[in-house]
Protein backbone atom coordinates (compact mmCIF):
# COMPACT_ATOMS: atom_id res chain seq x y z
CA UNK A 1 0.00 0.00 0.00
CA UNK A 2 1.15 3.47 -0.70
CA UNK A 3 1.31 5.69 2.05
CA UNK A 4 -0.47 9.04 1.53
CA UNK A 5 0.27 12.16 3.20
CA UNK A 6 -0.31 12.47 6.42
CA UNK A 7 -1.62 8.69 6.93
CA UNK A 8 0.57 5.82 8.45
CA UNK A 9 0.36 2.23 6.87
CA UNK A 10 -2.61 1.33 9.30
CA UNK A 11 -4.80 4.28 7.74
CA UNK A 12 -4.20 6.23 11.04
CA UNK A 13 -4.10 10.00 10.48
CA UNK A 14 -0.88 12.11 11.75
CA UNK A 15 -1.95 15.34 12.91
CA UNK A 16 0.51 18.07 14.12
CA UNK A 17 -0.71 20.28 17.62
CA UNK A 18 1.51 23.39 17.53
CA UNK A 19 3.99 24.22 17.32
CA UNK A 20 1.39 28.12 17.43
CA UNK A 21 -0.58 26.71 19.21
CA UNK A 22 -2.23 28.05 22.75
CA UNK A 23 -2.58 24.94 24.34
CA UNK A 24 0.77 24.06 24.21
CA UNK A 25 1.55 27.36 26.44
CA UNK A 26 4.98 28.00 24.12
CA UNK A 27 6.36 26.81 21.08
CA UNK A 28 5.81 22.71 21.46
CA UNK A 29 4.92 20.72 18.68
CA UNK A 30 3.77 17.50 18.95
CA UNK A 31 3.27 15.16 16.36
CA UNK A 32 0.47 13.21 17.18
CA UNK A 33 -1.26 9.75 15.85
CA UNK A 34 -4.86 9.40 15.91
CA UNK A 35 -7.08 6.44 15.25
CA UNK A 36 -10.34 7.74 15.44
CA UNK A 37 -10.26 9.62 18.37
CA UNK A 38 -8.22 7.59 20.24
CA UNK A 39 -4.27 8.60 20.64
CA UNK A 40 -2.12 5.86 19.60
CA UNK A 41 1.19 8.14 19.94
CA UNK A 42 1.95 11.42 20.77
CA UNK A 43 5.58 13.07 19.16
CA UNK A 44 7.01 15.89 20.94
CA UNK A 45 9.10 17.80 18.20
CA UNK A 46 11.78 20.25 20.21
CA UNK A 47 14.05 23.07 19.34
CA UNK A 48 12.22 26.06 18.48
CA UNK A 49 13.07 27.90 21.15
CA UNK A 50 16.37 26.79 21.52
CA UNK A 51 19.13 29.42 22.83
CA UNK A 52 21.97 27.23 23.73
CA UNK A 53 21.53 28.20 26.92
CA UNK A 54 24.25 25.83 28.60
CA UNK A 55 26.85 26.58 25.81
CA UNK A 56 26.27 30.57 26.50
CA UNK A 57 26.94 29.78 29.76
CA UNK A 58 30.26 28.25 29.32
CA UNK A 59 31.91 32.24 28.13
CA UNK A 60 30.04 33.90 31.30
CA UNK A 61 31.69 34.31 34.64
CA UNK A 62 30.33 32.58 37.85
CA UNK A 63 28.41 35.88 38.86
CA UNK A 64 26.99 36.60 35.25
CA UNK A 65 25.68 32.93 34.47
CA UNK A 66 22.78 33.26 37.32
CA UNK A 67 20.30 35.82 34.98
CA UNK A 68 20.44 33.53 32.12
CA UNK A 69 18.36 30.72 34.30
CA UNK A 70 15.72 33.24 34.60
CA UNK A 71 14.67 32.64 30.92
CA UNK A 72 14.88 28.86 31.46
CA UNK A 73 12.13 28.23 33.68
CA UNK A 74 10.36 31.66 33.82
CA UNK A 75 7.73 31.06 36.06
CA UNK A 76 10.33 29.65 39.08
CA UNK A 77 13.10 31.46 37.77
CA UNK A 78 13.75 32.51 41.55
CA UNK A 79 14.42 29.27 42.24
CA UNK A 80 16.54 28.67 39.38
CA UNK A 81 18.93 31.28 40.38
CA UNK A 82 18.30 29.91 43.70
CA UNK A 83 20.17 26.53 42.85
CA UNK A 84 22.51 28.52 40.76
CA UNK A 85 24.13 30.46 44.17
CA UNK A 86 24.02 27.31 45.87
CA UNK A 87 26.24 24.86 43.61
CA UNK A 88 28.91 28.40 43.09
CA UNK A 89 28.74 28.55 47.52
CA UNK A 90 28.97 24.76 47.28
CA UNK A 91 32.21 25.02 45.59
CA UNK A 92 33.48 28.23 47.13
CA UNK A 93 32.46 26.83 50.54
CA UNK A 94 30.96 30.81 51.19
CA UNK A 95 29.05 30.64 54.11
CA UNK A 96 25.52 32.82 53.24
CA UNK A 97 24.10 34.76 56.42
CA UNK A 98 21.01 33.53 58.21
CA UNK A 99 18.88 36.59 56.82
CA UNK A 100 19.72 36.13 53.39
CA UNK A 101 18.93 32.29 53.31
CA UNK A 102 15.59 33.44 54.96
CA UNK A 103 14.79 35.57 52.36
CA UNK A 104 15.87 33.03 49.83
CA UNK A 105 13.14 30.79 51.49
CA UNK A 106 10.68 33.43 51.24
CA UNK A 107 10.88 34.24 47.63
CA UNK A 108 11.35 30.68 46.64
CA UNK A 109 8.01 29.94 48.35
CA UNK A 110 6.34 33.21 46.79
CA UNK A 111 7.42 32.15 43.40
CA UNK A 112 6.23 28.78 44.37
CA UNK A 113 2.35 29.56 44.73
CA UNK A 114 2.66 32.64 42.33
CA UNK A 115 3.47 29.19 39.65
CA UNK A 116 1.10 26.89 40.81
CA UNK A 117 -1.48 29.72 40.50
CA UNK A 118 -0.55 30.39 36.97
CA UNK A 119 -0.74 26.72 36.30
CA UNK A 120 -4.48 26.78 37.84
CA UNK A 121 -5.84 29.83 35.81
CA UNK A 122 -4.45 28.35 32.57
CA UNK A 123 -5.41 24.25 33.55
CA UNK A 124 -8.60 25.48 34.10
CA UNK A 125 -8.81 27.67 30.53
CA UNK A 126 -7.05 24.55 28.82
CA UNK A 127 -10.39 22.68 29.95
CA UNK A 128 -12.42 25.95 28.74
CA UNK A 129 -12.97 28.14 31.46
CA UNK A 130 -11.64 31.52 31.32
CA UNK A 131 -12.63 32.88 34.55
CA UNK A 132 -10.31 31.00 36.65
CA UNK A 133 -7.33 32.69 34.72
CA UNK A 134 -8.64 35.59 35.96
CA UNK A 135 -8.75 34.85 39.63
CA UNK A 136 -5.74 33.25 39.72
CA UNK A 137 -4.11 36.80 37.94
CA UNK A 138 -5.71 38.86 41.17
CA UNK A 139 -3.31 36.83 43.97
CA UNK A 140 -0.60 36.17 41.32
CA UNK A 141 -0.56 40.17 41.06
CA UNK A 142 0.33 40.52 44.65
CA UNK A 143 3.59 38.32 44.80
CA UNK A 144 4.32 40.36 41.53
CA UNK A 145 4.40 43.56 42.92
CA UNK A 146 6.51 42.21 46.15
CA UNK A 147 8.96 40.65 43.52
CA UNK A 148 8.73 44.05 41.73
CA UNK A 149 9.13 46.07 45.03
CA UNK A 150 11.97 43.97 46.74
CA UNK A 151 13.76 42.53 43.34
CA UNK A 152 13.23 45.07 40.79
CA UNK A 153 11.25 42.80 38.57
CA UNK A 154 8.23 40.71 37.95
CA UNK A 155 9.62 37.58 36.51
CA UNK A 156 13.29 37.34 35.66
CA UNK A 157 14.21 38.80 39.12
CA UNK A 158 18.00 38.00 39.14
CA UNK A 159 18.17 38.67 43.03
CA UNK A 160 20.34 35.69 44.66
CA UNK A 161 24.23 36.11 44.06
CA UNK A 162 26.76 33.92 45.50
CA UNK A 163 27.01 34.82 48.61
CA UNK A 164 23.37 36.38 49.87
CA UNK A 165 21.18 39.02 47.49
CA UNK A 166 21.74 41.77 45.66
CA UNK A 167 20.49 44.15 47.66
CA UNK A 168 18.69 44.26 51.09
CA UNK A 169 14.79 43.75 51.47
CA UNK A 170 12.58 46.49 50.80
CA UNK A 171 11.46 47.92 53.83
CA UNK A 172 7.53 46.95 53.05
CA UNK A 173 8.41 43.36 52.53
CA UNK A 174 7.04 42.03 55.47
CA UNK A 175 3.74 43.66 55.85
CA UNK A 176 3.39 43.55 51.49
CA UNK A 177 3.85 39.68 52.20
CA UNK A 178 1.37 39.54 55.05
CA UNK A 179 -0.99 41.39 53.57
CA UNK A 180 -1.30 38.34 50.61
CA UNK A 181 -1.56 35.58 53.01
CA UNK A 182 -4.81 37.81 54.19
CA UNK A 183 -5.63 37.68 50.66
CA UNK A 184 -4.72 34.59 50.01
CA UNK A 185 -6.45 33.00 52.81
CA UNK A 186 -9.63 34.69 52.00
CA UNK A 187 -9.56 34.17 48.26
CA UNK A 188 -8.56 29.98 48.19
CA UNK A 189 -12.24 28.83 48.57
CA UNK A 190 -12.52 30.44 45.30
CA UNK A 191 -10.73 28.28 43.96
CA UNK A 192 -12.18 24.98 44.76
CA UNK A 193 -16.17 26.77 44.25
CA UNK A 194 -15.46 27.38 40.69
CA UNK A 195 -12.66 25.24 39.59
CA UNK A 196 -11.94 22.13 41.93
CA UNK A 197 -15.75 21.21 43.03
CA UNK A 198 -17.35 21.30 39.32
CA UNK A 199 -18.55 18.05 38.14
CA UNK A 200 -17.52 18.67 34.73
CA UNK A 201 -14.31 19.78 35.61
CA UNK A 202 -13.82 16.50 38.03
CA UNK A 203 -15.04 13.87 35.30
CA UNK A 204 -12.52 15.03 32.68
CA UNK A 205 -9.81 14.80 35.38
CA UNK A 206 -10.55 11.71 37.24
CA UNK A 207 -9.50 8.55 35.87
CA UNK A 208 -7.85 10.53 32.95
CA UNK A 209 -3.57 10.40 32.16
CA UNK A 210 -2.83 7.36 34.40
CA UNK A 211 0.57 7.66 35.38
CA UNK A 212 1.79 4.58 37.55
CA UNK A 213 4.64 5.01 40.55
CA UNK A 214 6.89 2.95 38.45
CA UNK A 215 6.22 4.47 34.90
CA UNK A 216 6.52 7.69 36.93
CA UNK A 217 10.31 6.55 38.07
CA UNK A 218 10.95 5.19 34.98
CA UNK A 219 10.52 8.31 32.99
CA UNK A 220 12.25 10.63 35.73
CA UNK A 221 9.16 12.37 36.62
CA UNK A 222 9.65 14.58 39.58
CA UNK A 223 7.85 17.23 41.34
CA UNK A 224 3.86 17.54 41.66
CA UNK A 225 3.41 15.13 38.72
CA UNK A 226 5.32 12.42 40.76
CA UNK A 227 3.89 13.18 44.08
CA UNK A 228 0.25 12.78 42.26
CA UNK A 229 1.66 8.89 41.94
CA UNK A 230 2.63 8.75 45.53
CA UNK A 231 5.89 8.66 45.40
CA UNK A 232 7.98 10.70 47.71
CA UNK A 233 10.31 13.02 45.86
CA UNK A 234 10.45 16.22 47.25
CA UNK A 235 13.93 17.74 47.25
CA UNK A 236 13.01 20.16 50.72
CA UNK A 237 12.42 17.38 52.46
CA UNK A 238 14.86 14.70 50.64
CA UNK A 239 17.94 16.96 50.44
CA UNK A 240 17.35 19.57 52.12
CA UNK A 241 19.32 22.98 51.37
CA UNK A 242 19.11 26.06 53.21
CA UNK A 243 17.27 26.01 56.65
CA UNK A 244 14.26 23.71 54.74
CA UNK A 245 14.93 20.90 57.40
CA UNK A 246 14.76 23.21 60.26
CA UNK A 247 10.60 24.20 58.81
CA UNK A 248 7.49 22.35 59.22
CA UNK A 249 5.84 21.13 56.09
CA UNK A 250 4.30 17.93 54.89
CA UNK A 251 5.41 16.53 51.60
CA UNK A 252 1.97 16.35 49.58
CA UNK A 253 1.04 13.15 48.66
CA UNK A 254 -1.99 11.46 46.27
CA UNK A 255 -2.40 8.41 45.60
CA UNK A 256 -4.92 8.18 42.31
CA UNK A 257 -2.25 8.75 40.00
CA UNK A 258 -4.48 10.48 37.49
CA UNK A 259 -4.82 14.19 36.56
CA UNK A 260 -6.79 14.77 38.92
CA UNK A 261 -4.41 13.91 41.85
CA UNK A 262 -1.72 15.91 39.97
CA UNK A 263 -4.45 18.71 40.28
CA UNK A 264 -4.92 18.44 43.84
CA UNK A 265 -1.20 17.89 45.10
CA UNK A 266 -0.39 21.65 43.50
CA UNK A 267 -3.57 23.40 45.03
CA UNK A 268 -2.56 21.12 48.48
CA UNK A 269 1.30 22.51 48.50
CA UNK A 270 0.09 25.92 47.79
CA UNK A 271 -1.00 25.75 51.10
CA UNK A 272 1.88 24.21 52.40
CA UNK A 273 4.15 27.16 50.83
CA UNK A 274 1.86 29.62 52.68
CA UNK A 275 2.71 27.75 55.76
CA UNK A 276 6.54 28.05 55.39
CA UNK A 277 6.15 31.70 54.71
CA UNK A 278 4.11 32.67 57.52
CA UNK A 279 7.24 30.81 59.61
CA UNK A 280 9.47 32.56 58.63
CA UNK A 281 8.09 36.45 57.37
CA UNK A 282 8.36 37.40 61.05
CA UNK A 283 11.82 35.88 61.73
CA UNK A 284 13.81 37.35 59.45
CA UNK A 285 17.09 37.44 60.97
CA UNK A 286 19.06 40.74 61.62
CA UNK A 287 22.81 40.70 59.85
CA UNK A 288 24.66 40.62 56.47
CA UNK A 289 22.39 39.86 53.64
CA UNK A 290 25.72 39.41 51.85
CA UNK A 291 28.50 37.73 52.94
CA UNK A 292 31.52 39.35 51.11
CA UNK A 293 33.26 37.36 48.43
CA UNK A 294 36.15 37.73 46.13
CA UNK A 295 35.26 40.24 43.36
CA UNK A 296 36.53 37.36 40.62
CA UNK A 297 35.00 34.02 41.69
CA UNK A 298 37.24 31.35 40.74
CA UNK A 299 36.10 27.66 40.89
CA UNK A 300 38.38 25.12 42.14
CA UNK A 301 39.08 22.14 39.94
CA UNK A 302 36.08 19.54 39.97
CA UNK A 303 32.78 18.77 39.91
CA UNK A 304 29.77 20.26 41.46
CA UNK A 305 26.21 19.51 41.56
CA UNK A 306 23.18 21.05 43.12
CA UNK A 307 19.16 20.30 43.31
CA UNK A 308 16.44 22.39 43.91
CA UNK A 309 12.75 21.64 44.21
CA UNK A 310 11.28 24.05 41.55
CA UNK A 311 7.42 24.42 41.24
CA UNK A 312 8.09 21.74 38.27
CA UNK A 313 10.44 18.90 39.98
CA UNK A 314 13.90 18.44 40.56
CA UNK A 315 15.81 21.43 38.71
CA UNK A 316 19.83 20.33 39.08
CA UNK A 317 22.70 22.54 38.08
CA UNK A 318 26.34 20.63 37.21
CA UNK A 319 29.12 22.49 36.93
CA UNK A 320 32.59 21.29 35.67
CA UNK A 321 35.20 23.59 36.50
CA UNK A 322 38.56 23.62 35.60
CA UNK A 323 40.02 26.29 37.72
CA UNK A 324 39.12 28.54 35.50
CA UNK A 325 36.43 32.12 35.72
CA UNK A 326 34.26 30.67 33.96
CA UNK A 327 33.07 27.29 34.12
CA UNK A 328 34.41 24.02 31.30
CA UNK A 329 31.08 22.99 31.28
CA UNK A 330 27.83 23.45 32.48
CA UNK A 331 24.38 20.96 32.56
CA UNK A 332 21.09 21.87 33.98
CA UNK A 333 18.46 19.05 34.70
CA UNK A 334 15.67 20.72 33.49
CA UNK A 335 12.71 19.24 35.33
CA UNK A 336 10.27 20.13 32.36
CA UNK A 337 12.44 17.32 29.68
CA UNK A 338 11.57 14.36 31.93
CA UNK A 339 8.05 15.29 32.60
CA UNK A 340 7.46 15.51 29.10
CA UNK A 341 8.86 12.41 27.63
CA UNK A 342 6.08 11.02 29.97
CA UNK A 343 3.19 11.91 28.18
CA UNK A 344 3.44 9.63 25.51
CA UNK A 345 2.89 6.96 27.84
CA UNK A 346 -0.35 8.56 29.68
CA UNK A 347 -1.83 9.87 26.62
CA UNK A 348 -2.15 6.81 24.87
CA UNK A 349 -5.33 4.99 24.61
CA UNK A 350 -7.07 8.31 25.86
CA UNK A 351 -9.22 10.70 23.19
CA UNK A 352 -7.96 13.85 21.60
CA UNK A 353 -9.72 16.05 23.68
CA UNK A 354 -8.13 14.50 27.04
CA UNK A 355 -4.61 15.15 25.58
CA UNK A 356 -4.89 18.88 26.36
CA UNK A 357 -5.76 18.24 30.27
CA UNK A 358 -3.25 15.60 30.34
CA UNK A 359 -0.76 17.69 29.32
CA UNK A 360 -1.75 20.76 31.67
CA UNK A 361 -1.59 18.79 34.56
CA UNK A 362 2.23 18.15 33.76
CA UNK A 363 2.92 22.16 34.17
CA UNK A 364 5.42 22.27 31.43
CA UNK A 365 7.18 25.27 30.59
CA UNK A 366 8.77 25.04 27.49
CA UNK A 367 12.02 27.64 27.37
CA UNK A 368 12.42 24.90 29.86
CA UNK A 369 11.85 22.04 28.37
CA UNK A 370 14.10 23.75 25.03
CA UNK A 371 16.78 25.93 27.06
CA UNK B 1 -31.51 -30.41 43.39
CA UNK B 2 -29.13 -28.82 40.92
CA UNK B 3 -32.14 -27.67 38.59
CA UNK B 4 -33.23 -26.15 41.80
CA UNK B 5 -30.11 -24.32 42.86
CA UNK B 6 -30.26 -22.91 38.87
CA UNK B 7 -33.77 -21.45 39.65
CA UNK B 8 -32.84 -19.64 42.74
CA UNK B 9 -29.56 -18.52 41.47
CA UNK B 10 -31.77 -17.07 38.70
CA UNK B 11 -34.54 -15.23 40.37
CA UNK B 12 -31.36 -13.61 42.40
CA UNK B 13 -29.63 -12.66 39.17
CA UNK B 14 -32.83 -11.31 38.35
CA UNK B 15 -32.96 -8.91 41.69
CA UNK B 16 -29.70 -8.08 41.36
CA UNK B 17 -30.01 -6.91 37.91
CA UNK B 18 -33.78 -4.79 39.17
CA UNK B 19 -31.22 -3.44 42.18
CA UNK B 20 -28.52 -2.05 39.73
CA UNK B 21 -31.10 -0.74 36.99
CA UNK B 22 -32.53 0.85 40.05
CA UNK B 23 -29.16 1.68 41.31
CA UNK B 24 -28.47 3.65 38.31
CA UNK B 25 -31.36 5.53 37.67
CA UNK B 26 -30.87 6.66 41.43
CA UNK B 27 -27.06 7.46 40.85
CA UNK B 28 -27.83 9.22 37.34
CA UNK B 29 -30.13 11.86 39.35
CA UNK B 30 -27.69 12.15 41.51
CA UNK B 31 -25.25 13.01 39.59
CA UNK B 32 -27.50 15.65 37.37
CA UNK B 33 -28.56 17.44 40.61
CA UNK B 34 -24.81 17.45 41.69
CA UNK B 35 -23.62 18.55 38.19
CA UNK B 36 -26.14 21.39 38.54
CA UNK B 37 -25.35 22.03 42.09
CA UNK B 38 -22.14 22.42 41.14
CA UNK B 39 -22.09 24.82 38.19
CA UNK B 40 -24.57 26.53 40.55
CA UNK B 41 -22.03 27.00 43.13
CA UNK B 42 -19.47 28.42 40.41
CA UNK B 43 -21.82 30.94 38.63
CA UNK B 44 -22.73 32.05 42.07
CA UNK B 45 -19.09 33.44 42.31
CA UNK B 46 -19.46 34.89 39.06
CA UNK B 47 -22.64 37.14 39.80
CA UNK B 48 -20.92 38.14 43.23
CA UNK B 49 -17.88 39.91 41.32
CA UNK B 50 -20.43 40.67 38.68
CA UNK B 51 -22.63 42.71 41.47
CA UNK B 52 -19.29 44.07 43.02
CA UNK B 53 -17.51 46.14 40.46
CA UNK B 54 -15.11 47.61 43.58
CA UNK B 55 -13.56 44.27 43.61
CA UNK B 56 -12.28 44.72 40.33
CA UNK B 57 -8.70 45.09 40.27
CA UNK B 58 -8.06 46.19 36.26
CA UNK B 59 -5.73 48.21 35.62
CA UNK B 60 -6.78 50.83 33.13
CA UNK B 61 -2.84 50.88 31.50
CA UNK B 62 -2.44 53.74 29.76
CA UNK B 63 -5.06 55.75 30.66
CA UNK B 64 -3.45 55.82 34.00
CA UNK B 65 0.17 57.09 33.29
CA UNK B 66 0.07 59.65 35.32
CA UNK B 67 -0.97 58.20 38.40
CA UNK B 68 1.13 55.39 37.77
CA UNK B 69 4.21 55.11 40.29
CA UNK B 70 6.55 51.84 39.78
CA UNK B 71 8.82 51.02 42.58
CA UNK B 72 12.11 53.14 43.05
CA UNK B 73 13.90 49.38 42.40
CA UNK B 74 11.73 48.45 39.22
CA UNK B 75 14.71 47.91 36.56
CA UNK B 76 13.95 50.01 33.75
CA UNK B 77 17.25 51.43 31.65
CA UNK B 78 20.79 52.29 33.73
CA UNK B 79 21.26 55.99 33.43
CA UNK B 80 24.18 57.53 34.05
CA UNK B 81 23.07 60.43 37.16
CA UNK B 82 24.08 63.56 35.97
CA UNK B 83 23.37 66.11 39.02
CA UNK B 84 22.65 69.92 38.55
CA UNK B 85 25.88 71.14 37.51
CA UNK B 86 25.87 69.05 34.72
CA UNK B 87 28.39 66.33 36.54
CA UNK B 88 28.58 62.70 37.21
CA UNK B 89 30.71 60.35 39.07
CA UNK B 90 32.14 58.43 36.31
CA UNK B 91 35.91 57.42 36.44
CA UNK B 92 35.87 55.81 33.53
CA UNK B 93 37.36 52.41 35.36
CA UNK B 94 35.27 49.79 33.21
CA UNK B 95 33.65 47.69 35.92
CA UNK B 96 30.23 47.95 35.06
CA UNK B 97 31.55 47.07 31.34
CA UNK B 98 33.59 43.67 32.73
CA UNK B 99 30.58 42.94 34.66
CA UNK B 100 28.21 43.45 31.99
CA UNK B 101 27.26 39.61 30.55
CA UNK B 102 25.92 40.95 27.24
CA UNK B 103 28.49 43.45 26.42
CA UNK B 104 25.87 46.33 26.59
CA UNK B 105 28.58 49.01 28.06
CA UNK B 106 31.40 50.00 25.68
CA UNK B 107 33.16 53.09 28.05
CA UNK B 108 35.61 54.97 25.84
CA UNK B 109 38.03 56.71 27.72
CA UNK B 110 40.37 60.06 26.96
CA UNK B 111 42.79 62.33 29.02
CA UNK B 112 42.19 65.36 30.21
CA UNK B 113 44.54 67.80 30.90
CA UNK B 114 43.91 69.31 34.41
CA UNK B 115 45.28 73.13 34.55
CA UNK B 116 48.29 71.70 36.45
CA UNK B 117 49.35 69.77 33.21
CA UNK B 118 48.46 66.59 34.70
CA UNK B 119 47.33 63.55 32.61
CA UNK B 120 43.75 62.53 34.13
CA UNK B 121 41.77 59.90 32.50
CA UNK B 122 37.91 60.62 32.11
CA UNK B 123 35.20 59.06 29.72
CA UNK B 124 34.68 60.35 26.54
CA UNK B 125 31.64 58.31 25.69
CA UNK B 126 29.37 55.54 27.82
CA UNK B 127 28.10 54.63 25.55
CA UNK B 128 24.88 52.33 26.24
CA UNK B 129 23.02 49.51 24.07
CA UNK B 130 19.54 49.00 25.51
CA UNK B 131 18.51 46.62 22.71
CA UNK B 132 21.19 43.93 24.20
CA UNK B 133 20.25 44.90 28.08
CA UNK B 134 18.50 42.38 29.97
CA UNK B 135 18.21 44.47 33.16
CA UNK B 136 20.44 42.24 35.06
CA UNK B 137 21.67 45.00 37.41
CA UNK B 138 25.17 43.73 37.99
CA UNK B 139 26.86 46.73 36.14
CA UNK B 140 25.08 48.40 38.92
CA UNK B 141 26.69 46.09 42.28
CA UNK B 142 30.04 47.03 40.34
CA UNK B 143 30.23 50.14 40.39
CA UNK B 144 32.59 51.69 42.64
CA UNK B 145 31.04 55.15 42.52
CA UNK B 146 27.33 55.21 42.42
CA UNK B 147 27.88 56.90 38.80
CA UNK B 148 24.97 54.61 37.33
CA UNK B 149 21.40 53.57 38.29
CA UNK B 150 18.27 51.92 37.30
CA UNK B 151 15.53 54.66 35.71
CA UNK B 152 11.75 53.72 36.05
CA UNK B 153 10.93 53.99 32.63
CA UNK B 154 9.85 50.77 30.83
CA UNK B 155 8.15 52.25 27.22
CA UNK B 156 10.77 51.56 24.89
CA UNK B 157 9.57 50.83 22.12
CA UNK B 158 10.83 53.08 18.97
CA UNK B 159 10.32 52.33 14.87
CA UNK B 160 14.47 51.84 14.72
CA UNK B 161 16.57 50.07 15.99
CA UNK B 162 19.70 52.11 15.90
CA UNK B 163 17.66 54.33 18.29
CA UNK B 164 18.44 52.38 21.55
CA UNK B 165 21.52 52.53 20.86
CA UNK B 166 22.51 56.07 23.75
CA UNK B 167 25.20 58.27 24.98
CA UNK B 168 25.04 57.98 28.29
CA UNK B 169 26.84 61.22 29.62
CA UNK B 170 25.34 64.43 28.47
CA UNK B 171 26.87 67.07 26.46
CA UNK B 172 29.46 69.06 28.12
CA UNK B 173 29.16 66.83 31.41
CA UNK B 174 31.99 66.41 33.63
CA UNK B 175 33.07 64.17 36.73
CA UNK B 176 32.15 65.85 39.49
CA UNK B 177 34.90 66.82 42.39
CA UNK B 178 36.47 64.57 44.37
CA UNK B 179 35.64 60.92 43.44
CA UNK B 180 37.76 58.91 42.83
S1 LIG C 1 21.73 45.69 33.55
FE1 LIG C 1 22.94 43.87 33.06
S2 LIG C 1 22.78 43.64 30.86
FE2 LIG C 1 22.14 45.73 31.34
S3 LIG C 1 23.99 46.95 31.14
FE3 LIG C 1 23.85 46.36 33.28
S4 LIG C 1 25.05 44.48 33.42
FE4 LIG C 1 24.64 44.82 31.26
S1 LIG D 1 29.84 53.80 35.59
FE1 LIG D 1 30.91 53.18 37.46
S2 LIG D 1 31.77 51.17 36.95
FE2 LIG D 1 31.19 52.11 35.02
S3 LIG D 1 33.06 53.11 34.32
FE3 LIG D 1 31.89 54.65 35.44
S4 LIG D 1 32.67 54.54 37.53
FE4 LIG D 1 33.36 52.69 36.50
Amino acid sequence: MVEEIGRTADGDIIINVGPQHPATHGVLHLVITINGETIKKVEPHLGYIHRSIEKMCESLTYRQFIYVTSRMDYLSSHINNHACALCVEKALQIEVSSRAQVVRILLDELTRIASHELWWGAMAMDLGAFTPFFHAFRERETINDIMEETCGARLTMNYIVPGGIMQDIHPNFQKRIKDFIKLYKSKISEYDELVTGNIIFQNRMKGVGYLSAEDAISFGVTGPAARGSNISCDVRKIYPYEIYDQLEFVEVLETGCDSFARYMVRIREMNQSIRIIEQLVDNIPEGDFQTKTKAVLKLPKGEFYQRVETARGEFGVYIVSEGGTTPYRIKFRSPGFSNLSALDHMARGSKLGDLVAIMGTLDLVIPDIDR
Amino acid sequence: MQEFKKEVSFVEKNKIAIKKKNMFIVNYIKDVFNGVKSLVVGLRRTMYYFSHHKEIITEQYPDNRDTLVLPDRFKGEVILVHDENNEHACTGCTACELACPNATIKIITKFDISPEGKKKKAIDKFVYHLELCTMCNLCIVACPTDAIKMAQTFEHSVYNRAELTKVLNKQGSKIREGVE
